[in-house]
């Protein structure tokens, strides 16, 4: 029944996206481990986690496209989801670190050695176990969503305040993380990793396997955003994006419809970040900057919001034009990305996916006429 | 020429007049043989020469006291003569420690110093303390009279009997007898009667030192009417200081909550009456900033003396600088995303993004300074309140801005269009208002608003490419909080949620306070979601 559930979202875009991630997992690794070092086809370990990092981002801007394109919620603080499962992560790999820490301590983490901490707080317990770790990834951001959402769309909280109080959300939890005395390292957030499920998490094959992990991670969350968004559960999410009183009239309980959306959208991302922090080595408290998650949004409208596979074109390319830029001319990014987010928002409202449609939109009649069929299934699509 | 002789003349005339008065008043004869005295019989000659000199009561010999103190005075070898002796060169420049008379140079050799231990001076000090409570100049008593509360000194008690007796000024006076009846407590074994008016005194004086002096007393071994009428006045005195901290901080919340008003108030006019939401408001606020320091720069290279006017003048440039820009930001983004709130948001923060780094290419990075005027710097009390001048004005100002604006759009065509236009666009047009003009001039007015905040800001924040972004998250919360389309709501949201995060920081400390009121305010909006004065009927889907 899942397996059909699942299958259920496979259209034509669906089956194009998960076969480009299909030659990513394969092709990257190939092109790293046995293409020779001098080749042009070679790929460094580094360019493999750099590409982990735009697909974990990827993940992330396909679980608010979710909320965003398909239930109009626009959240300004998703990062606090992708943020707290990074955290999640985070801890397992300090616990992993065990007693080669600068201080040597054989529980305690080195920043609680440094604080003069005798014991290991109760919320750290377990945490050396992968599973419970794994579980944590999805259940604190599943949970925070859960209790915000519960409220907010219980009383009615929607449009631009739902936005602010998202920001303000995010805003509260890192003012909160760079506290020393949350015992979540403070402003130097978690780092120093050194093993993941007993793996050196600097070996190339460790690098190599967490970039397919994510690869996976992000067709499986394609296949269920686009299974989500097809069924009859997604057309109701669409409807009240577009007319929320409607729809409650109709004698839908709009708030159960958005909560749903709404955690399994935290949960993927909480994922995403968890996936985020062995390959970056790091998780700190600036990830929960409003600025960060106010990105993620820029990076859904330049795909193309509602369309799933637009939020992670989007992502890619934003990051890949961030890296490219910071490097090059770092004073020009920041021009760059805002001029990105005006430019879209006058010129491409419904994204580069979008551009397509509109572009068919404005051909003579019979060329148009050709492209029809395409246009029908993008319709379809969103 | 002749004319230019005779203010010669005069000039002359009056400076050796002066310098006779100044003669007159200092009567080095009299101290003479005492400041000799300091010289020998070592550490003990010294000290009893000093109580001579503290007994004689006469200010003219602090100077020379102080000497002592720095371990500027020396005895010359030579004749045994007691002098200033001061590093010049490679000897000493020698100087009468009395009239102050230049004496030569000697060689290190030809002078000894005048050697001080501790008991020696602890006596300096007492002296000192005594002395300058006869000085002429009642500012110098009246420092004097807080020293000697603080040392608690018993020595001084009969000098300071003497000067309560002579003390003409009342604010001294009480000074004086604080610091005797501080005295009479610490030292114990004074009557029954003058403990009491002590208590009294200090109960009148009211503050943390005289609350701990009245709990040592209401602990004591003193008479138990005393150690009563002790616990009463520190009773009292503690609750009065309880009022003076609520004081302050509510001081501290009104002052927070008018720069969140200052910030916010510009965002209500672009959020709350156009229903644009502006995240490029913050950087309205940097402009209004950098506009300041560029005003200041061309005061400080142009007229330096006109200086302390230089903000005055900075208030209508950054008004219109920022307002200026944010026409330009309507004309050319806004007006093609009306209706279309998270837009606009998007857009605004792409705006956001480039004009941070416009300012961080033009300006540079790091901090820049920006100067108070003389008017806005320092502090005074009011009762148990410190109140610095900068804050003040930054209050009235708020005030002000929020008044003019309420008057604005009450009272003025403007303001009449601009409401016109909220409320229903399509018949404003039809009525002949030109509504794509009154938008453009609406965000340029909620945009020279942030404007002038940036200059109040930029008076107590650091003038730096992410000014705005410290404010932008606050100043939504603001009007998220207090209702959008409503000054009244964002008045009282600024002052609210000043206050509350003033008043949970002792209790919680600056950076858990800002957490907790930022809950409350996620909790508020789920039981008002529309905010403190939401507005009712039809406007509310819209």
């Amino acid at each position: 029944m899942l397996t059909r559930f699942l299958l259920m979202g496979l259209d034509r875009r669906a089956g194009v996206m998960l076969a480009v991630l299909a030659l990513l997992a394969v092709a990257v690794p190939a092109m790293t481990l046995w293409v020779p070092e001098g080749s042009p086809w070679h790929l460094s370990i580094h360019t493999v986690s750099l590409l982990g990092k735009y697909l974990c981002f990827a993940l992330l801007a396909l679980s608010l496209d979710l909320v965003w394109g398909y239930c109009g919620i626009l959240s300004l603080g998703h990062a606090a989801f992708f943020t707290l499962g990074g955290y999640a992560m985070g801890m397992y790999l300090m616990r992993q670190i065990g007693p080669r820490g600068v201080y040597g301590h054989p529980v305690l983490p080195d920043f609680m050695v440094f604080l003069n901490w005798t014991e290991l707080p109760w919320y750290w317990l377990g945490f050396d176990q992968f599973w419970i770790a794994a579980l944590m990834v999805v259940l604190v951001p599943g949970l925070l969503a859960f209790a915000f959402g519960w409220f907010a769309f219980r009383s009615r909280v929607t449009g631009v305040y739902l936005s602010i109080i998202t920001q303000a959300l995010t805003f509260a939890l890192m003012l909160a993380f760079f506290r020393n005395d949350m015992g979540f390292g403070g402003n130097n957030g978690l780092t120093d990793f050194k093993e993941i499920l007993g793996a050196d998490i600097q070996a190339p094959a460790t690098r190599i396997a967490l970039f397919v992990a994510t690869v996976l991670a992000l067709a499986l969350g394609y296949l269920i955003a686009s299974a989500v968004v097809a069924s009859k559960l997604g057309k109701v999410l669409i409807a009240l994006r577009d007319a929320e009183s409607r729809v409650r009239f109709l004698g839908y309980s709009t708030e159960s419809y958005k909560l749903f959306a709404w955690v399994l959208s935290a949960c993927m991302a909480g994922v995403a970040g968890a996936l985020y922090v062995p390959q970056v080595g790091i998780i700190n408290p600036s990830e929960f900057a409003p600025a960060a998650s106010i990105e993620a949004v820029i990076w859904v409208a330049v795909g193309g919001r509602g369309t799933l596979a637009g939020a992670v074109i989007g992502a890619v390319l934003v990051n890949f034009g961030k890296s490219y830029f910071t490097a090059a001319l770092p004073e020009l990014w920041l021009f760059a990305l805002g001029g990105l987010f005006v430019l879209v928002t006058l010129f491409l409202p419904k994204g580069l996916l979008g551009l397509a449609g509109q572009v068919a939109a404005r051909l003579p009649r019979r060329e148009r006429l050709a492209a029809a069929p395409d246009a029908t299934a993008e319709r379809k699509g969103a | 020429m002749r004319r230019a002789v005779r203010w010669c003349l005069a000039l002359c005339v009056a400076v050796l007049c002066s310098h006779a008065a100044l003669a007159a008043d200092v009567t080095p004869a009299d101290l003479k043989p005492f400041v000799q005295a300091l010289g020998s019989g070592g550490y003990a000659g010294t000290e009893k020469a000093l109580g001579r000199l503290a007994e004689a009561g006469d200010p003219a010999a602090v100077p020379v006291i102080e000497a002592l103190q720095a371990g500027d005075l020396h005895v010359r070898k030579a004749d045994g003569a007691v002098v200033i002796a001061r590093k010049a060169g490679g000897g000493y420049a020698l100087s009468d420690p009395l009239t102050r008379a230049d004496l030569g140079e000697a060689p290190a050799a030809a002078v000894e110093k005048i050697r001080i231990n501790n008991s020696l001076r602890r006596a300096i000090s007492a002296t000192l303390g005594a002395l300058t409570l006869m000085s002429p100049d009642a500012a110098t008593r009246r420092s004097a009279a807080d020293a000697v509360f603080k040392s608690r000194d018993a020595a001084a008690l009969e000098t300071l009997a003497a000067a309560i007796a002579k003390e003409t000024d009342a604010g001294v006076r009480r000074a004086m007898e604080q610091a005797r009846a501080a005295i009479l407590l610490t030292a114990g074994g004074a009557p029954d009667a003058d403990v009491q008016a002590a208590v009294a005194t200090l109960a009148d004086r009211g503050d943390r030192d005289a609350l701990a002096l009245l709990t040592m007393v209401a602990g004591s071994d003193a008479s138990d009417a005393a150690r009563t009428a002790a616990r009463a006045a520190a009773a009292t005195v503690e609750q009065t200081l309880a009022m003076w901290a609520a004081a302050q901080n509510l001081w501290y919340g009104l002052s927070l909550g008018s720069v969140l008003l200052l910030a916010a108030i510009g965002l209500a006019v672009t959020f709350g009456v156009m229903g644009v939401i502006n995240m490029a408001h913050g950087e309205m606020v940097m402009i209004g900033a950098y506009a300041t320091f560029l005003v200041q720069e061309a005061f400080r290279a142009y007229a330096p003396g006109l200086f302390d006017w230089s903000i005055l003048v900075a208030l209508p440039v950054a008004f219109l600088v920022a307002g200026g820009v944010g026409i330009a930001i309507e004309r050319s983004v806004i007006r093609w995303l009306y209706g279309r709130p998270l837009e606009t948001l998007l857009a605004t923060w792409g705006l956001s993004l480039a004009l941070q780094q416009a300012v961080r290419s033009l300006f540079g990075p790091t901090n820049r300074e920006v100067g108070a005027p003389s008017w806005m710097s320092g502090a005074f009390e009011l009762g148990g309140l410190t109140i610095t001048y900068g804050r003040l004005w930054i209050v009235v100002f708020a005030f002000a801005v929020f008044a003019a604006l309420l008057v604005a759009l009450k009272k003025t065509w403007f303001g009449l269009s601009i409401r016109a236009v909220t409320q229903n666009r399509a018949m404003a047009n039809a009525m002949g208002i030109r509504t794509a003009r009154v938008d453009a001039l609406t965000f340029g007015l909620g945009s020279g608003i942030a404007g002038l905040a940036g200059v109040a800001l930029s008076q107590i924040d650091n003038v730096s490419p992410n000014l705005g972004q410290s404010y932008i998250i606050d100043s939504f919360m603001v009007v998220v909080f207090g209702g959008v389309g409503n000054l009244w709501g964002t008045l009282v949201g600024a002052l609210a949620l000043g206050s509350v995060n003033k008043f949970l920081e002792p209790y919680a400390g600056a950076v858990l306070g800002k957490i907790l009121v930022l809950i409350f305010i996620i909790l508020f909006i789920q039981r008002r979601p529309r905010g403190l004065f939401a507005l009712k009927g039809r406007a509310v889907e819209a």
